[in-house]
């Protein structure tokens, strides 16, 4: 018992003794600063959000989570005043939410264009990437392979990777192909896509090209950012081998273009410091930002204008689905089904003849 | 804590009015504090979920439980297996080594099961090593050559599990093995049966209270896990639940999956309740002197030797060897200016949950007892199965009812006083506490209840009736018997709670961080190399109290030949 009081005490006195924040909400005071919540990890973030509050004066109050924010910002509205996610997904389940509010913002019109933002202004993309083919440089013919169709193509047996059905990625993937083509051709396609898998779907994109690097299978499918990280892995050398064994074929270009996935911010509904959320959105929209930000992880930034990263733009460059993402978010939880229907997922080698 | 003395019969009984003692209201106000999230996510469940289920029941469904099952079944043999019986080893015989692996079979609990999972991807997979040391010396050269068990399965999962898992049980089944009186081992030899039926009929039924908690937490732990079956791509119902939530954007979906893992949990709770409603177990002698451990030959002690080891190397000097390598080769990258911070935050945090968790459990073990009222255990029950929720989903269950009472307390204190408080619960590291508990409290409350349902209530009678009170009895007498079963409970939380993930991410004040929600930035964007130090920070802060347990434990052992004092 004794030792419990202590340590009780002991833990009491540090957190008495430890800086001001933690037991200060931090949230009530007005002007100068902004509350934001973040899908995208701190180590992202961190470097532009420093230079926002150089050049603004602003304070940039940081959550970070992967899981859950959607529901804090139900619970405790007003507490967060804008949210940075990692892909559509989030933004499109926030806007269903309704706990986001319209913003009308020239400066995000003009840097933005149309198919990356929501028509009433809800959210805002601020980075692009692509999910594109990683092809063995050595197994995979030049046009062998050009579009997400010929995945299922019976030449392909049993060379293709990819990871989980269910992620997020290759479920936006999914739903691109549900708002082109209809929910029936998809199920057939990821049904002719299953028969082609090398192995069960896992993993993360990487390994997907670590895979293709070991002989495991030919084809990946993968975000383009991934490639740069490979690519410029000093301490991991391995890595650059891996990218260094495989090439990047954009998908449908001689159609409708490659899907493509975007970073983005929203600013929630009941925000208390709604100019200087607005000010933090339009600051990632600029000039600076988009070359910082979209460079950093590899990513294409959406401004026009903006330049590439010297090495994204080694990538060659591509035509993007110009659908409105908006659009194709909505065909998420169908092509989530999908998944289920066609059990994906659970593939097994000895099941596929 | 002064309690009603007067009280006429012990134990007591629903019967006329309901007791209204401190100990009764205590205990029920904890549960019901601790049951709020809990209740949450229940309601949450009662809003319509868009006609989920039969998409649900038609396609996936019954291979998500199928899988659950497996799992859970897989890892609850093999835990027992290797947990039950190294304790039984350290305990009981002697063999070389033993007084080392009495602490360092605890090792494994200081590694998050992810973690484990991701080292061994690594090694193991088809890239890895392992396999490409065989391809380059066979001459094989691609998958369909030779076979090699796949790490990203479900044979994985269990594997991975087990490992990160078992030393739940050889936790508490070696402090039961402790507490066992030498006579009863004694008489079972005299009576002519051999080591192996005096460990499976007199023993093992003996411990079989704190094997119970032991299984029932590692299953809980099992069921709630997402990091491992999601990086295996595994098919469970909590993986279920993350999918309905996050990619149908159904959370009502979600909480309907969670409610039904927890009919699952309260089920197998219930039956093996059943199973044992006429047993009690008590140690009614008191004869302690040390055990006479059973000596082994050269070849067994060998197995033994080698049986003990193999748990060790594999769940914790494999995994924590590949961290330390990573952690030297990357220390820049994760060595940020706020490390330090961070690791505080993480001490501070876990420590004060595992006290408070500890005198939480105790309080409400001994509540229950004390009225042995119905009422009370179910509550107590009920308040503990949090932690057979998946994190995320209990952490959202957490900010509900906290978001309510910030609310209650503002419009209170602005009424009165004129101040706003703001988010003073939910915006502030009361929430991670406070969820800490909600989640935890199994582990303590199951902990000190296995240590008390082991002391007879003769004991307690004895006590009351030379006019101790119950507040007095728990200090004066129970007290130094649960001692170590007290230290356990605060020790497996703190080491948890460092670990702990999702509800510490998502609970968290702004500019908040902690150890594991520094090596999750990392490890999420598939850094496991930047994320190594953080992890080996988090080991390191959990193998001291570990090593500190173990020592606890041996003294634990009551006494007769030594002058060591009996009250605190």
């Amino acid at each position: 018992m004794k030792r419990i009081g202590l340590l009780l005490l002991y833990s009491l006195s540090l957190l008495v003794s430890s800086e001001r924040g933690v037991l200060n909400p931090g949230v009530a005071e007005a002007g100068g600063e902004v509350n934001l919540y973040s899908y995208r990890q701190p180590f992202l973030i961190n470097p532009i959000l420093r230079k926002f509050t150089q050049n603004t004066g602003i304070k940039v109050n940081v959550m970070f989570a992967d899981k859950g924010i959607l529901e804090k910002i139900k619970a405790t509205p007003g507490a967060a005043d804008a949210v940075l996610t990692s892909d559509i997904a989030s933004l499109n389940n926030l806007t269903e939410a309704r706990v986001l509010q319209p913003v009308k913002s020239t400066t995000l019109e003009k840097n933005i264009p149309a198919p990356y933002r929501h028509p009433e202004g809800f959210w805002y993309g601020l980075t692009m990437r692509a999910r594109v083919l990683f092809v063995s440089k050595g197994r995979v013919k030049p046009g062998e392979v050009t579009s997400y169709e010929d995945l299922t193509k019976p030449r392909l047996r049993g060379r293709i990777c990819t990871r989980s059905g269910k992620h997020v990625y290759n479920i936006s993937l999914f739903a691109s192909i549900i708002a082109h083509k209809g929910e029936a051709f998809t199920r057939r396609w990821l049904k002719g896509l299953k028969a082609n898998l090398a192995r069960k779907p896992s993993g993360n994109d990487r390994a997907q090209a670590k895979a293709i690097y070991t002989g495991q299978c030919d084809i990946g499918i993968a975000n383009t950012y991934y490639m740069g990280k490979m690519q410029t892995n000093e301490k991991k050398a391995t890595q650059k081998k891996w990218a260094a064994s495989i090439r990047i074929v954009f998908p449908n270009q001689n159609d409708r273009g490659t899907h493509v996935n975007v970073s983005g911010g929203a600013i929630t509904k009941r925000a208390r410091n709604l100019v200087n959320a607005i000010k933090l959105l339009e600051f990632l929209s600029g000039d600076y930002a988009q070359k910082l930000y979209a460079g950093q992880n590899f990513e294409y930034p959406l401004k026009t204008g903006v330049a590439v990263h010297p090495l994204v733009k080694s990538w060659g460059e591509f035509k993007a689905d110009g659908i409105s993402l908006a659009t194709v978010a909505k065909h998420r939880k169908t092509a989530s089904k999908l998944v289920d229907l066609t059990d994906f997922n659970n593939f097994k080698k000895s099941s596929r003849n | 804590m002064t309690a009603s003395t007067n009280s006429p019969a012990w134990p007591r009984r629903l019967c006329g009015s309901f007791p209204t003692d401190p100990w009764t209201v205590g205990t029920l106000i904890i549960a019901a504090l601790v049951a709020a999230p809990i209740i949450s996510v229940l309601l949450l469940a009662t809003s319509p979920s868009d006609g989920i289920w039969h998409h649900l029941v038609s396609t996936v469904l019954p291979r998500y439980i199928q899988t659950t099952i497996i799992l859970m079944i897989g890892v609850g043999i093999c835990t027992a297996t290797i947990g039950i019986g190294t304790a039984w080893l350290v305990t009981l015989c002697n063999f070389p080594g033993k007084r080392i692996f009495e602490w360092a079979l605890l090792l494994p609990l200081a590694i998050p099961t992810y973690v484990v999972a991701y080292v061994y991807t690594d090694i193991l997979e088809f890239a890895g090593p392992v396999q490409e040391i065989l391809r380059d010396f066979f001459g094989w050269k691609s998958g369909s050559d030779y076979w090699f068990p796949e790490i990203r399965s479900l044979g994985g999962a269990i594997a991975m599990m087990t490992l990160a898992l078992y030393p739940y049980l050889y936790l508490l089944t070696r402090i039961a093995f402790l507490q066992q009186s030498a006579s009863l081992l004694e008489a079972c030899r005299i009576l002519g049966r051999g080591p192996w039926r005096a460990f499976f009929q007199v023993a093992l039924p003996l411990a079989r209270p704190s094997v119970v908690v032991g299984v029932s937490l590692v299953l809980m732990e099992t069921l709630n896990d997402f990091g491992t079956v999601d990086f295996f791509s595994i098919e469970t119902l909590t993986a279920g639940i993350y999918d309905v939530w996050l990619n149908m954007n159904n959370a009502a979906g979600a909480a309907q999956l969670a409610t039904v893992s927890l009919a699952f949990v309260l089920t197998l709770m219930g039956i093996e309740r059943y199973s044992r409603r006429k047993q009690k177990y008590f140690q009614t002698i008191s004869k302690f002197q040390s055990i006479s451990n059973f000596p082994l030959t050269r070849g067994k002690s060998f197995l033994a030797f080698f049986s003990c080891l193999l748990p060790i190397v594999l769940g914790f000097l494999i995994p924590a060897g590949v961290l330390l390598v990573y952690a030297t080769q990357f220390y820049e990258e994760s060595l940020s200016a706020n490390f330090m911070l961070y690791a505080r935050n993480s001490l501070v945090l876990s420590s004060l949950s595992a006290g408070l968790a500890a005198l939480l459990g105790l309080f409400i073990a001994y509540g229950v007892r004390l009225s042995g009222n119905w009422i009370l255990l179910a509550a107590a029950r009920f308040a503990s199965i949090g932690y057979a929720i998946p994190g995320a989903v209990l952490a959202v269950g957490v900010i509900t009812p906290l978001s309510r009472a910030d609310t209650a307390l503002n419009n209170f204190t602005e009424s009165i006083f004129g101040i706003s408080t703001g988010l003073l619960l939910s915006g502030t590291i009361i929430a991670i506490t406070y969820g800490y508990l909600v989640r935890f409290l199994a582990l303590s409350y199951g902990t000190a209840e296995a240590g008390l349902s082991k002391i007879t209530s003769n004991m307690d009678g004895a006590a009351r009736t030379l006019g101790m009170s119950p507040t007095k009895t728990l200090i004066r007498v129970h007290f130094p018997i649960l001692k170590g079963s007290i230290l356990t409970a605060a020790i497996l939380v703190f080491v948890d709670t460092m670990k702990e993930l999702p509800m510490t991410l998502l609970l968290r004040p702004f500019n908040y961080g902690t150890l594991a929600t520094h090596v999750h930035q990392f490890a999420s964007d598939e850094l496991l190399e930047e994320s190594a130090l953080g992890a080996l920070a988090i080991v390191a802060a959990g193998i001291l109290p570990v090593i500190l347990l173990s020592a606890t434990i041996r003294n634990t052992r009551p006494r007769h030949d030594s002058h060591e004092r009996t009250t605190p």
